[in-house]
């Protein structure tokens, strides 16, 4: 679309505030989505990200805040977005007492597809999500998984431009889980600008390429994965020596290392890439120390997710 | 834009009518309790209460003064059942995904109304079926009968929209079941089981003006001779004005964001 091409943002969004009679569930959150990312929205459940989610996809209205959606004001024209995004609820939007092929049918009609298209984009889609063998069944014998790509398919129909996914693989087994995360990659490589929640961080980590921590309803923290995990500190280095002697030349040697002499294990700072191990693999070898054991420890976003949630807490 | 609503609304009734047909259980409750109510009245009670009609008669009598009080009862079930389709249809997560959609709003519940009068065509159809094998016969021309069909199927619009708003408020399936239960015991107080000139004077002058009365008393006239110009445009004026509340209130209460 022309729209999405001429404006810098597929979602932008300034100061959205939503309450719940006394319970504020959003307090000013900001968002700025690049067209044709992956943005993933992380938190613990009760964070917020499902009513961000619901405000975004036009099914409910903020108390204050603007929301821009392939730059058209959603307060304004909360009907031509509709038009060019497409989402996937956290619980599956299918219609039980009719077969998957007739689900498709129906999100095929209601965006006003011509026959042969329908029967074409059905097909496509019934193979993509590989529901050809259960085309012709209903859908309440569907399993979950089944039910959540059929959802996902549902959702696809008319090609939307910006997709929102809440909690995509919750509930779901790991393999059913891998599959849907090669269609979103294949979906963002197509050019479709994909939002997602999670509350899982390796989901998180594998997805998005720009990920907002949400956290009491406010975003406490956002980047690429890396630049988040960076926040908490870089990698590091475990050693494992073979004796007290060993242990103390190499602390000794090494600035900033923190000996555990119980264990005769060091822990060296800053050792998070090739060229930082590379040096200190030279380092012990003109020590003449010998090494049982390295371990590279690199923060992830778990530790990234604690630290962030209990400075809050403190604060 | 108005051609966008047509091709919409046709979606939704396609989708009405293919839940209608998975699920033919639901309907063969709705025409269920219409034809127990006829049998239990025209042979349990018929007798003593076809007696105590003006001009007495039986039980002969009292299955042709009962029929247009059933037929309007078996409009007043299935509309139950629309409450129950509509109340469903919230609960599953698909009416989140139409209003997701560039899809009209009066579309889906459009559909559950032109579904539920084509569900109330076939069941009022099995109901005078059932009542001419009884012995019930007409005694009017096609005109008046057609005039018949004409103020069933705007009473059958009215009390379907109304239905339609009491799923759409109702917070679960089993309010949505309870709350159009008044709808179907209507008939009774009113001129559809006996004549409201038996009832007590409060009750009378509640069954005088209550719009399933008029309603009765038309089709009563049309099917079976003597029908009062009054009563079928007492009986239409009701329709129209019902139908016109509850389709604003309907849509008011789809379209209003939830949560």
């Amino acid at each position: 679309m022309t729209i999405a091409s001429t404006t810098t943002h597929a979602v932008r969004v300034r100061d959205l505030r939503k309450s719940f009679g006394d319970h504020h569930v959003l307090r000013g959150v900001d968002l700025d989505i690049a067209p044709g990312s992956v943005f993933a929205l992380l938190g613990p459940n009760g964070a917020g990200k499902t009513t961000i989610v619901r405000i975004l996809s036009t099914l409910s209205a903020p108390d204050s805040g603007t929301v821009e959606v392939a730059g058209l004001d959603l307060a304004r024209d909360a009907r031509t977005v509709r038009r060019t995004i497409s989402t996937t609820g956290q619980f599956s939007a299918v219609d039980g007492l009719l077969t998957g092929r007739e689900n498709l049918d129906l999100v095929g009609r209601l965006h006003h597809l011509s026959t042969p298209e329908r029967s074409a984009r059905t097909d496509e889609l019934l193979e993509t999500f590989d529901l050809v063998g259960a085309a012709d069944r209903r859908t309440s014998t569907y399993s979950g998984g089944m039910r959540r790509r059929l959802d996902l398919a549902m959702s696809l129909v008319a090609r939307p431009s910006v997709l929102f996914l809440d909690e995509p693989t919750t509930g779901l087994d790991p393999t059913s889980r891998h599959a849907l995360w090669d269609v979103v990659r294949g979906l963002a490589d197509d050019g479709t600008t994909v939002v997602l929640t999670t509350q899982y961080l390796d989901e998180a980590d594998r997805l998005a390429d720009h990920i907002a921590v949400l956290h009491d309803g406010r975003i406490v923290a956002e980047g690429t994965s890396r630049e988040l995990t960076s926040q908490v500190g870089d990698g590091h280095a475990e050693l494992q020596l073979p004796d007290a002697a060993a242990l103390a030349r190499a602390a000794t040697a090494l600035p900033g290392s923190e000996p555990d002499a119980t264990a005769n294990r060091l822990r060296v700072p800053h050792v998070d890439d090739v060229a930082s191990l590379r040096s200190l693999l030279a380092r012990l070898e003109e020590l003449d120390v010998e090494v049982d054991d390295l371990r590279l420890q690199r923060p992830d976003l778990d530790d990234v997710f604690r630290l962030l949630t209990q400075t809050k807490e403190s604060a | 834009m108005s051609t966008a609503v047509l091709t919409d609304s046709t979606t939704m009734l396609r989708r009405t009518l293919l839940h209608i047909k998975r699920y033919p259980s639901l309907t063969l409750i709705l025409v269920g309790m219409p034809l127990i109510f006829l049998l239990l009245f025209v042979y349990v009670f018929g007798e003593t209460l076809g007696t105590g009609l003006p001009g007495g008669g039986g039980r002969a009598a009292y299955l042709d003064f009962v029929v247009p009080g059933i037929l309007v009862m078996a409009v007043a079930s299935v509309a139950t059942g629309t409450a129950v389709s509509v109340a469903l249809d919230q609960q599953e997560g698909i009416v989140d995904r139409f209003r997701t959609m560039p899809v009209a709003r009066s579309a889906l519940l459009t559909g559950h109304v032109l579904g539920a009068v084509v569900q109330t065509a076939a069941v009022v159809t099995v109901v005078l079926g059932v009542s001419l094998a009884l012995g019930f016969r007409t005694t009017t021309g096609p005109w008046d009968l057609l005039g018949a069909a004409g103020i069933l199927l705007a009473i059958t619009v009215a009390a379907t929209w109304i239905c339609v708003g009491l799923g759409l408020v109702s917070d679960s399936v089993e309010t949505a079941s309870n709350a159009p239960m008044p709808l179907v015991l209507l008939p009774f107080l009113g001129s559809g089981f006996v004549p409201t000139e038996s009832m007590p004077t409060a009750l009378r002058w509640f069954a005088d003006y209550q719009p399933f009365t008029p309603t009765m008393d038309a089709v009563r006239g049309l099917m079976l001779g003597g029908v009062r110009t009054e009563d079928v445009l007492l009986s239409l004026a009701w329709s129209v004005a019902l139908t016109i509340v509850a389709a604003a209130w309907s849509v008011r209460a789809y379209s209003r964001p939830r949560g």
